[in-house]
């Protein structure tokens, strides 16, 4: 163990430059947030991640945001294990019908202010799901979405633009 | 001792489903087969049915049989939607036969556990593939079952859970600090893939399985692919063959890394997850760079592979594996010498091999415990049989014998992604699929156990019938049987040494 360390001090970091926020993600942001609940946060977000019916594709990649390529606590993101803790709900999944009722408590138990973002094509509008009776048909259905990353699933670079235009849209101006 | 081709003999043998023989069966066929799985002579690979009709798939497993792995598959109409259940004589049937009434109106007589399965009455609709009774009166409160003794206490567990996990409930009885019965309750993710499987389209059914478990996407992919390849009675060319084992040894690998990573994460044992993550992100950038999508999703598809990977990412291949047998080596020396992480590995979570062999668990969930099943050896498909590598099995059965296994597939994998890479030549990557329809099978191994997929192709060219059976079926219980005894505490560590898909049981 002590080469391992020893070398992951001698060694350059692996983790890369962010990649700036998203333009789209700040469009779609400029209209959702005001600005008191900015001044609030600071340059920090806590999120819990909600799977309301994902094939795990997406949790895949948001567990790839921890590791040291994207790093994202460098940001002052980072995932928490309850709701009561969190400043924004990262829902996958087309919302399973099933998962209806967790996810509107798992919203109800996140303080205000909150912001939900909904990861995938199928958090979206059901996607390849839609129509199914099992499915509610995306997120917005259940609780209201402030952003939407696509992607099926979407890359860790892609999670990461969003994420950040988020910070930024939150954090005081 | 019956050969399961005498189970097929004494039924009326269905044209056209390759590659294994499909029967329809009586009643007392029927019976006779769950007789032979209690009594441990053949293994169950899957039930499943469509309206007015079950199905079950069997295994002769291969050290049984001097020819290999036998597999059938037998049919049973049911007449006044019951059927003879045999979960009352064989238990790794109950959740599907429970799932088959949910989802169908299917009644088996006898089913041990009445109770639903994947509907939690939220669908707005009982029996949504079968009658679809949209008035039907209200389910009565979900029973677990019951623990009786002095100072036991419940722990209700999900189904939304404190990481970034799938959803599932888990009802703890604990006595102290040890559990004593463990109850899972799964279905949250239901999305009801088998009904929008039907009537689609095969290129719109072949993305919807690449998104059952999206951890095996291209394991699921390559299932149904071959399914439909059979059943259409066409073959994909050598190099995609090649093709998609190499994205499939791709995706072991990745997962297997992940996994190995987050269970020694578990134990709080944090820089084996922060390497393994790299590795593991090391995989999915070479799969991007070869095939355009880091999961690799939608490449995989029926008559062949969608994409031909640049060349230049190809050749970086090698780059990928000599970086994984430089640096993998000191990490699991690492393991296997921390104390403090043996200590929580090593005789924690044991699965018997009575069992494994029982539930017929696949993956390394079996091999961790004496049960040497690989789909890509027995049966076997192409292009493994002319691929050299071996299957690792242990008899340990615990945390850290699963642990293993994984670490000993790791370098299976890299050495076959050599051997694929060494073996690729020039040609086409897809064929065309023929018009018309049919009925295919085939069964595929995945990183966690084998993939069995089923499909029934129209005479215009649509699905009428799908199914994919995930591995995880016959894992899920056994992980309730695993924990008890085991400390609370302990639960992480074996549920992630298992990792089930919820998404791929769930549907």
């Amino acid at each position: 163990m002590r080469k391992l360390l020893l070398d992951g001090l001698l060694r350059r970091p692996l983790t890369e430059p962010g990649p700036g926020a998203g333009d789209a993600a700040l469009d779609e942001l400029a209209a959702a947030l005001d600005g008191a609940a900015r001044r609030r946060l600071g340059r920090s977000l806590s999120i819990r991640q909600v799977d309301a019916g994902s094939c795990n594709g997406c949790e895949l990649e948001i567990h790839a945001l921890n590791n040291a390529f994207y790093d994202v606590e460098r940001f002052g993101i980072r995932f928490v294990a309850s709701p009561r803790h969190a400043d924004v709900l990262l829902v996958t999944g087309p919302v399973t019908r099933n998962m209806r009722e967790a996810l509107a408590r798992t919203w109800d138990a996140v303080p205000a202010p909150k912001w939900v973002v909904a990861v995938g094509d199928c958090a979206l509008d059901g996607g390849i799901f839609a129509g199914s009776y099992a499915v509610e048909g995306g997120v917005s259905a259940v609780v209201p979405v402030d952003l939407h990353i696509r992607g099926c699933p979407p890359s860790p670079t892609e999670l990461l633009k969003g994420l950040l235009a988020l910070l930024e849209t939150v954090d005081s101006r | 001792m019956p050969a399961l081709i005498d189970l097929v003999l004494a039924g009326r043998r269905v044209d056209g489903h390759r590659p294994w023989p499909r029967a329809e069966v009586d009643a007392d066929t029927w019976r006779f087969a769950a007789g032979q799985l209690a009594e441990g002579r053949w293994s169950l690979l899957d039930l499943w049915g469509e309206p007015g009709r079950v199905h079950m798939t069997l295994l002769e497993e291969p050290a049984a049989t001097p020819a290999g792995a036998g597999i059938a598959t037998v049919s049973l109409d049911c007449p006044g939607g019951r059927y003879p259940s045999v979960a009352r004589h064989h238990p790794p049937a109950l959740r599907l036969e429970r799932t088959l009434r949910d989802l169908y109106g299917l009644e088996p007589d006898g089913l041990p556990d009445p109770r639903p399965w994947l509907d939690h009455d939220r669908w707005g609709v009982r029996h949504p593939l079968g009658a679809a009774d949209r008035a039907a009166p209200p389910l009565p409160p979900y029973d677990f079952l019951p623990a009786e003794g002095e100072g036991l206490h419940q722990i209700p567990v999900g189904p939304v859970h404190a990481g970034i996990i799938e959803p599932g409930h888990f009802r703890f009885t604990a006595s102290g600090e040890t559990v004593v019965r463990l109850e899972e309750r799964l279905g949250w993710v239901h999305k009801g893939i088998d009904g929008l499987m039907a009537g689609a389209g095969i290129e719109r059914a072949a993305a919807l399985a690449g998104r059952i478990s999206g951890d095996s996407t291209v394991a699921y992919a390559l299932a149904f692919a071959r399914a439909v390849e059979h059943a259409l009675e066409v073959e994909a060319p050598p190099r995609a063959r090649l093709l998609r084992a190499l994205m499939a040894e791709l995706e072991r690998l990745a997962n297997h890394f992940g996994d190995i990573g987050a269970i020694c994460n578990d134990a709080s044992f944090a820089i084996m997850l922060a390497h393994c993550g790299v590795l593991r992100e090391r995989v999915l950038r070479a799969a991007e760079a070869c095939f355009g999508h880091r999961l690799m999703r939608d490449r995989v598809v029926p008559g062949g592979v969608a994409v031909e990977p640049a060349n230049a990412a190809l050749a970086a291949l090698p780059d990928l594996v000599e970086e994984a047998r430089r640096t993998f080596p000191a990490l699991v020396e690492l393991y296997d010498t921390s104390a403090s992480l043996q200590d929580r590995t090593v005789t924690t979570g044991h699965l018997s091999t009575e069992l494994a062999r029982l539930y017929a668990a696949g993956g390394f969930v079996g091999r961790a415990s004496g049960r040497g099943f690989d789909a890509r050896r027995s049966p076997g498909y192409s292009p493994y049989d002319a691929l050299s590598f071996e299957v690792p099995v242990r008899e340990d059965g615990d945390v850290n014998g699963r642990v293993w296994i994984r670490i000993q597939e790791v370098g299976q994998s890299l050495s076959l992604v050599e051997q694929i890479l060494a073996a690729l030549r020039d040609g086409p990557i897809r064929s065309v699929l023929p018009a018309g329809g049919g009925e295919g099978a085939a069964l595929v191994e995945g990183f966690r156990g084998d993939i069995l997929a089923w499909v029934r192709i129209g005479p215009d060219g649509r699905v009428e019938r799908s199914r994919l059976r995930d591995p995880s079926w016959f894992q899920w219980p056994l992980l309730e049987a695993v924990i008890e005894g085991n400390i609370v505490a302990d639960f992480p560590l074996c549920n992630k040494s298992f990792n089930c898909s919820y998404s791929g049981h769930d549907l």
